[in-house]
């Protein structure tokens, strides 16, 4: 029968507004910590099922990660096409399911315009198994017609029935504008937290209509000039294109048919499975997420610190105290268990309450910050490493408040039943 | 020559030094030299001196919470110095009671907890006080004068300095300890309010059997015990000084 569990908490408890905001301290810095895992977690989980679903993604040859980058993330340019022969002839390959050709190169109002087909909204998936849904109209069907990221719309303001005008190239110069050719939105994405975002996407053949009369990356003069709608008369397929995603019937032969288009002879083709190129790019912008945690980890340091600085601090008004217990028999050691046990107990209401605070911020915001952020929480249930956390940080509190035990040890010994002050 | 105590228990000796030195530091002054101090079971014994003659430091050898340089301790029969600390611990919880100047109370306890707090170190006493703890130690405090179920479960921070000392006395009595010591324990009180302390006191005490070392610098309250020892006389390291 020991009497000092009760003891401390309810010591603590009769202190409770100073080792209450000590506790608060330390339970901000653990909701800090976990927050920071948790949403790393879930930041590289987004990340890498930016793209899913996708067995590969074909593009020149080039390096894996700079293919991904622009095809996928419309981030730089592509070096080299793929010629629309080329991708004829993996589409007709009878591993493959379905293919969705990608065109880049022509922007609007600093928002990238792709071209494609409707596969794309059949067979796009990001986080691991969603798909892409309207926020509002349909699938473009007609050649001057688009579809909207989720971004793209709120910031220009665009709904259906909005008409758009394509530029010509990436800079948002207004030069070389395909004002001749207007496009109409027919539908709104849903926001994904994925580039598509901040895509306009338009049919291949709109692509192709609107530099239908341009010779040579040239703007057409104007007895060159080829009206919207006499452009549709004219063969709108592309000569090529920027990359294409494709599915296969079967997963087993995602790397058969790598290397065939890897040495693919007529031209020089980089086919990359998009899960393996996305880690690999997230080692590099891993480094961002471990310093971020580093920091946190220093924020709940600072937490014990406090809690021990606290503990030390009331040293000396609970000398009477101390007097009191060796009095009724107490023995240091009881009096170096209080204090120890004071630690402990702070340090498992800060880290509890941390716990419970950061997952019902994440679980309310889950939605919030998945539509803001991109940041799909996939796995918000904690796992053992967000345990591992709250134990350590129960082990470092107990670890921390050594010191103060120690000291309240010594003086316990040394004051035995006077308080000399 | 001590006079003998009262009750059965006169034959046994509550307190025995002979010889008993003590000093802060090794190479300091003697602040105790005690050639011999008898304390019979029983007794009500009032000991006298003034501030920084070392009555403290002999109540914490008596108490074993500090450990003599010489000499030979008993404490009800047992040789304290020769106990292990954490002995010495579990002997002052199972047989002293102790009461303070003031601030006897852990002020996050509340009045009855206080009181069981006298019980929590020593499994002998609360072993004698079975399973109605809580009941002797409300029949503590109704001896001393604190009946009232709004004064129990109020604070102690928010009871008068007398209560808090009658609070601070069933405590040390609880459980019948053989020796209670008290330090001072009138000094924050007024005088009406002193002389029903210690009236209360002594009846708990001879209620309980147990042995009263009452330690003051005040002579004005010596009436009433069987005895006045003043420390000054039996420590010769204080006639020294």
């Amino acid at each position: 029968m020991t009497p000092l569990p009760g003891l401390a908490a309810r010591s603590l408890w009769n202190r409770r507004v100073s080792v209450g905001l000590t506790a608060l301290a330390l339970a901000i810095s653990v909701a800090l910590l976990i927050g920071v895992e948790q949403v790393r977690k879930a930041a590289r989980a987004s990340f890498t099922q930016t793209i899913s679903g996708t067995d590969l993604i074909v593009g020149a040859r080039t390096s894996p990660v700079q293919l991904l980058l622009y095809s996928v993330f419309h981030i730089g340019y592509a070096s080299n096409a793929v010629s629309w022969d080329s991708y004829e002839a993996v589409a007709g390959s009878g591993l493959v399911a379905w293919t969705v050709p990608i065109a880049l190169g022509d922007s609007h109002r600093g928002f990238r315009v792709m071209g494609t087909t409707r596969d794309l909204f059949e067979h796009y998936r990001y986080a691991r198994t969603r798909e892409l849904r309207f926020a509002a109209g349909v699938p473009f069907d007609g050649v001057y017609e688009a579809v909207l990221g989720a971004e793209v719309a709120a910031a220009l303001g665009y709904r259906t029935g909005s008409e758009i005008v394509i530029s010509h190239g990436l800079d948002d110069t207004g030069f070389l504008e395909h004002g001749d050719k207007p496009f109409r939105v027919v539908g709104v994405l849903e926001r994904t937290g994925t580039p598509l975002d901040r895509s306009v996407l338009i049919p291949l053949q709109g692509i192709e209509a609107i530099h239908v009369d341009w010779q040579q990356g040239r703007p057409p003069t104007p007895g060159e000039r080829v009206a919207a709608d006499e452009a549709l008369a004219r063969d709108l397929t592309p000569d090529s294109i920027t990359a294409f995603l494709v599915g296969l019937k079967s997963r087993a032969a995602t790397f058969r048919l790598q290397r065939a288009i890897n040495d693919y002879p007529d031209e020089a083709l980089t086919a990359i499975l998009p899960g393996v190129a996305l880690a690999e790019l997230w080692t590099v912008l891993g480094v961002v997420e471990d310093v971020l945690f580093v920091v946190a980890g220093f924020v709940v340091v600072a937490g014990i610190l406090g809690m021990v600085a606290t503990l030390l601090t009331s040293l000396n008004e609970r000398r009477r105290e101390m007097a009191i217990l060796r009095a009724v028999g107490a023995r240091p050691a009881h009096v170096f268990g209080l204090f120890l046990m004071e630690a402990g107990l702070i340090g498992i209401v800060g880290a509890a309450a941390g716990f419970v605070v950061i997952e019902a911020v994440l679980w309310l915001g889950a939605d919030a910050i998945g539509r803001h952020a991109g940041i799909h929480l996939l796995a918000p249930a904690p796992g053992w490493r967000e345990a591992a956390i709250a134990a350590l940080v129960v082990g470092a509190s107990l670890l921390a408040g050594l010191l103060p035990a120690w000291q309240a040890y010594r003086r316990s010994l040394a004051d035995g039943l006077l308080v000399r002050t | 020559m001590p006079q003998p105590g009262r009750g059965a228990q006169a034959a046994r000796v509550a307190i025995d030094c002979t010889g008993l030195r003590f000093r802060w530091h090794a190479a300091g002054a003697e602040v105790l030299d005690i050639p011999s101090f008898r304390v019979v079971a029983g007794e009500r014994v009032f000991l006298c001196g003034p501030s920084g003659s070392g009555k403290s430091t002999l109540l914490g050898l008596i108490g074993g919470v500090l450990e003599p340089a010489a000499g030979e301790l008993q404490v009800l029969d047992t040789d304290i110095p020769a106990l292990s600390p954490a002995a010495r611990d579990r002997f002052r919880a199972d047989h002293i009671g102790f009461i303070f100047q003031q601030f006897n109370l852990l002020p996050y306890l509340g009045v009855v907890d206080n009181v069981l707090l006298g019980t929590r170190f020593s499994p002998r006493r609360s072993e004698r006080l079975g399973r109605n703890a809580v009941a002797e130690a409300r029949r503590c405090l109704a001896a001393l004068g604190l009946a009232d179920e709004s004064q129990l479960t109020s604070p102690v921070t928010s009871l008068s300095v007398g209560q808090q000392q009658r609070v601070a006395a069933a405590r040390a009595l609880l459980g019948r300890p053989e020796l209670v010591i008290a330090d001072e324990p009138t000094s924050s009180l007024d005088a009406d309010v002193r002389a029903a302390f210690l009236q209360l006191l002594f009846d708990e005490c001879a209620e309980a059997g147990a042995t009263l070392l009452f330690v003051s610098h005040d002579p004005s309250l010596q009436a009433g015990f069987d005895r006045v020892v003043e420390l000054p006389n039996i420590n010769r390291a204080g006639q020294r000084s």
